[in-house]
C-alpha cells in the first residue's frame, strides 16, 4: 500500500513529475539514438563488402585504399598497371579477381569501370549478390548499369541516355560517347546504390580522344570505329581478389606487398575497417560521452525536482511518521519514486527512439545512404534502461537522505 | 486533557510520548513500557501498534482515498492489523459509525468537506483499537457548535472502542468534559534561550 500511495503522490504532482519523466525520456532516446546511428553506421560499413579476401591498389594507406575502392570516398594517388593486374590474376592462389577503374563521374555520382565478374563476385551484407531490379547487365560497350539511388535521384529508367563527365566535379563531358542505361540495380544500402557502372573497355573507349587529361582538339572518333578498336585497359584503380583457400590469404598479401615491378598494397577489408574504426573511435566515444552526459543531466534534474518537493512534502512525511513509518520507509519511498520515474522515462525514451526510427529511417537512408535497422530492443538497450533506473536510485539517495534526516528531526510534527 | 498556552511545550510532550523525540534525561513510560529504552525501530513500531493520532488539521494524505487513509496505520502495525480482521470491512464500518456516507470510502481525501475529513481522521486513529488516542488540538479551528458535536462523536467512539484519549488544547472551557485536566504550567517549566 505504501508504494501505491507513493505512486498516487507522483500522480498528485503530475506536471513536475511529467516534465522530469519527459526530460529523462528525451535523454535516453538521444543516447540510444546515437548508439543506433553508431552501430548502424558500423554495420552499414561492414556490410558494404563481404566475401572479398583482399583489395589491391597502388601503395598508399590501407584505410585510404579501402575508402576509395569500396566507399568511393577520396581518390587514388596512383593506379595499378594492367600488366601487374594480369600478373596477380595469373597467380595460382588467386581464385578470382575483379578490376575497378574510378575517376570519372556523372552528376554527383561516381562512374566505376569493371567487368562482368564484378556482378558475380561482389557480395554485400553477409554474402548477398547484386541483383538487377530492371533491365539487364551491360550488353554493349556503351551500356551502363546504375545503382538504385542514381536512378531514383536522377529519375532514370532503362534505355535513358547518360553522358559521363571527365574526372570528378568536372564541366568537361564525354559527350561524343553517350551511354545507355541497360539496367538498374536493386537497392543494397551500400555505395553501389550511388554508382554508375560501366565496362573496363568503356572507360578506355571514352578516353580514346583524350590525352593528358584533356580532349585532343578537333578529334572525335565515331562510336562504330571505337567498337572495332583494341580497348585493353592500361591501368586499374584497384582490384578485388578472392583466394583459393583462406590459408593462402596472408601469403598472397605479402607477395603483392613485396611485388618487385611496382609498389602495390594488398589489404584485408576487415582489418582495414578495424583501422578505420580506430581512427573514428575517438569521435564516436566523444559523441557517446556527450549523450551520456545528457542522461546524467536529466537525472540530476530529477534529483533537483525531488529536492524542491521535499519542503512541500514535509506534511506527508510527518503523517507517515505519526502512523508508525520508520525514517527508512520514508527514504525507501523517495528512492522508489525516483526509480519509477527513471524507469518510466527510460521506457518512454525507448518508445520515442522507435517512433523516431520509423520516421527517420527512410529520410536518413535517402540523405546519407545509412540504413538504420528497426530491430527488437537488444540486451544493450535493456541494460541502458536498467542502468538509468539504477542511476536514478543513486542520485535520489541525496534528497532521500535529506528526507530521512528531516523525518527524524520533524518527527510527527506537521510543518506547514 | 493536556491544557496549555501556545509555546508551553504541548507538542514536544506529545512527540516524547509518541517516541519521535527522546528526552535528554529521564524516561517516558506508556502503559508500562519505557519507550526511551526502545530502539528507534521499536519505538516506531510501538507508536504504530499502541497509539492512534488525530492532528490539528486532520492531515489526511490528499492523494489517497478515504480507505487508504483509514488503513494507513495498519501498514506499519502487524498486530493491530491482525486485531482488525477484515480491514476494509472495519474501515467501512467505522465510516458508518461516524456518520459518513457509505459511498465515500473510495473518494479522494482532498474531495472531502472539513467535517468529513474530521471523521476520517477519527476513523484512522480508531482502526485496530489502539489503547491510546492522541488528539492534538483537533477542535481549534472549529466554532463552538462544531466543537461540541465533534467531541460528542470522539467520546462516543473512544468509549465504544475502549480506548483512552489524550487531547491537547489551549481552550480551558473544554476541560469540564474530560476526566482529568493537566495544565502544562503545572508539570513543565519552559526555558527558552533568546535567539
Amino acid at each position: 500500500m505504501t508504494f501505491r500511495l507513493a505512486i498516487a503522490s507522483l500522480f498528485a504532482r503530475a506536471l513536475t513529475v511529467g516534465m522530469t519523466i519527459l526530460a529523462i525520456a528525451l535523454s535516453v532516446a538521444l543516447f540510444l539514438g546515437v548508439e543506433k546511428v553508431r552501430t548502424g553506421a558500423k554495420a552499414s560499413f561492414a556490410d558494404t563488402i563481404s566475401g572479398t579476401d583482399l583489395i589491391v591498389g597502388a601503395r598508399s594507406g590501407s584505410v585510404q585504399l579501402l575508402l576509395y575502392s569500396v566507399f568511393r570516398i577520396g581518390n587514388a594517388t596512383n593506379n595499378v598497371t594492367w600488366e601487374s593486374y594480369l600478373d596477380i590474376a595469373a597467380r595460382p592462389d588467386v581464385d578470382w579477381i575483379v578490376p575497378i577503374s574510378l575517376g570519372d563521374s556523372h552528376r554527383q555520382f561516381r562512374v566505376m569501370g569493371t567487368t562482368q565478374a564484378f556482378f558475380e563476385h561482389y557480395k554485400y551484407r553477409q554474402g548477398r549478390s547484386l541483383t538487377v531490379a530492371d533491365g539487364v547487365i551491360m550488353d554493349d560497350l556503351f551500356d551502363t548499369v546504375i545503382g538504385a539511388d542514381v536512378a531514383s535521384t536522377l529519375g532514370y529508367n532503362v534505355d535513358d541516355p547518360i553522358v559521363v563527365a571527365h574526372g570528378l566535379a568536372s564541366f568537361t563531358e564525354h559527350k561524343d560517347q553517350p551511354f545507355r542505361v541497360s539496367g538498374i540495380l536493386e537497392k543494397t544500402g551500400t555505395p553501389i546504390d550511388r554508382t554508375v557502372i560501366v565496362s573496363m573497355e568503356a572507360i578506355e573507349a571514352i578516353h580514346v580522344d583524350w590525352q593528358g587529361g584533356a580532349q585532343i582538339p578537333g578529334q572525335s572518333t565515331p562510336a562504330d570505329v571505337i567498337r572495332r578498336m583494341e580497348l585493353t585497359p592500361k591501368a586499374v584503380t584497384a582490384a578485388l581478389v578472392g583466394v583459393e583457400s583462406p590459408l593462402q590469404t596472408f601469403a598472397l598479401q605479402r607477395a603483392i606487398n613485396e611485388y618487385p615491378e611496382e609498389p602495390l598494397l594488398a589489404i584485408l577489408p576487415g582489418v582495414a575497417l578495424q583501422e578505420l574504426w580506430g581512427i573514428v573511435g575517438i569521435a564516436e566515444t566523444a559523441l557517446l560521452a556527450v549523450s551520456a552526459m545528457v542522461v546524467v543531466t536529466a537525472l540530476i534534474g530529477m534529483m533537483a525536482t525531488i529536492f524542491s518537493s521535499l519542503n512541500e512534502r514535509r506534511r506527508e512525511m510527518a503523517i507517515f511518521r505519526a502512523m508508525g513509518a520508520r525514517p527508512l520507509t520514508i527514504l525507501g519511498m523517495l528512492v522508489f519514486e525516483a526509480m519509477l520515474m527513471a524507469a518510466v522515462g527510460a521506457l518512454l525514451g525507448v518508445a520515442l527512439l522507435y517512433a523516431g526510427l520509423v520516421i527517420a529511417q527512410p529520410l536518413v537512408d535517402n540523405a546519407f545512404g545509412l540504413w538504420l535497422p528497426i530491430d527488437a530492443p537488444t540486451i544493450r538497450e535493456f541494460s541502458v534502461i536498467v542502468g538509468v533506473v539504477c542511476a536514478g536510485a543513486i542520485v535520489s539517495l541525496v534528497p532521500a537522505l535529506r528526507a530521512y534526516r528531516m523525518s527524524i528531526a520533524d518527527g510527527m510534527m506537521v510543518q506547514t | 486533557m493536556l491544557l496549555g498556552e501556545s509555546g508551553s511545550g504541548k507538542s514536544t510532550l506529545l512527540s516524547l510520548i509518541c517516541g519521535t523525540i527522546l528526552p535528554d534525561q529521564g524516561t517516558v513510560n506508556i502503559a508500562g513500557t519505557d519507550v526511551t529504552a526502545l530502539s528507534g525501530g521499536a519505538r516506531d513500531r510501538f507508536r504504530a501498534e499502541q497509539i492512534g493520532v488525530i492532528f490539528q488539521q486532520f492531515n489526511l494524505l490528499p492523494f489517497g482515498s478515504v480507505m487508504d487513509n483509514i488503513l494507513l496505520p495498519l501498514r506499519f502495525a502487524p498486530e493491530r492489523r491482525k486485531r482488525t480482521g477484515d480491514a476494509a470491512a472495519e474501515a467501512a464500518h467505522l465510516c458508518t459509525e461516524l456518520g459518513l456516507p457509505s459511498d465515500i470510502i473510495q473518494a479522494k481525501a482532498n474531495a472531502l468537506s472539513v467535517g468529513q475529513q474530521q471523521r476520517v481522521a477519527v476513523a484512522r486513529a480508531l482502526i485496530g483499537q489502539p489503547p491510546l488516542i492522541i488528539a492534538d488540538e483537533p477542535t481549534s479551528a472549529l466554532d463552538a457548535g462544531s466543537q461540541a458535536a465533534f467531541l460528542d462523536l470522539l467520546f462516543a467512539q473512544t468509549k465504544a472502542h475502549e480506548t483512552s484519549l489524550l487531547m491537547v488544547s489551549h481552550d480551558p472551557r473544554l476541560g469540564e468534559r474530560f476526566d482529568r485536566v493537566i495544565r502544562m504550567e503545572g508539570i513543565a517549566q519552559i526555558d527558552r534561550t533568546a535567539a
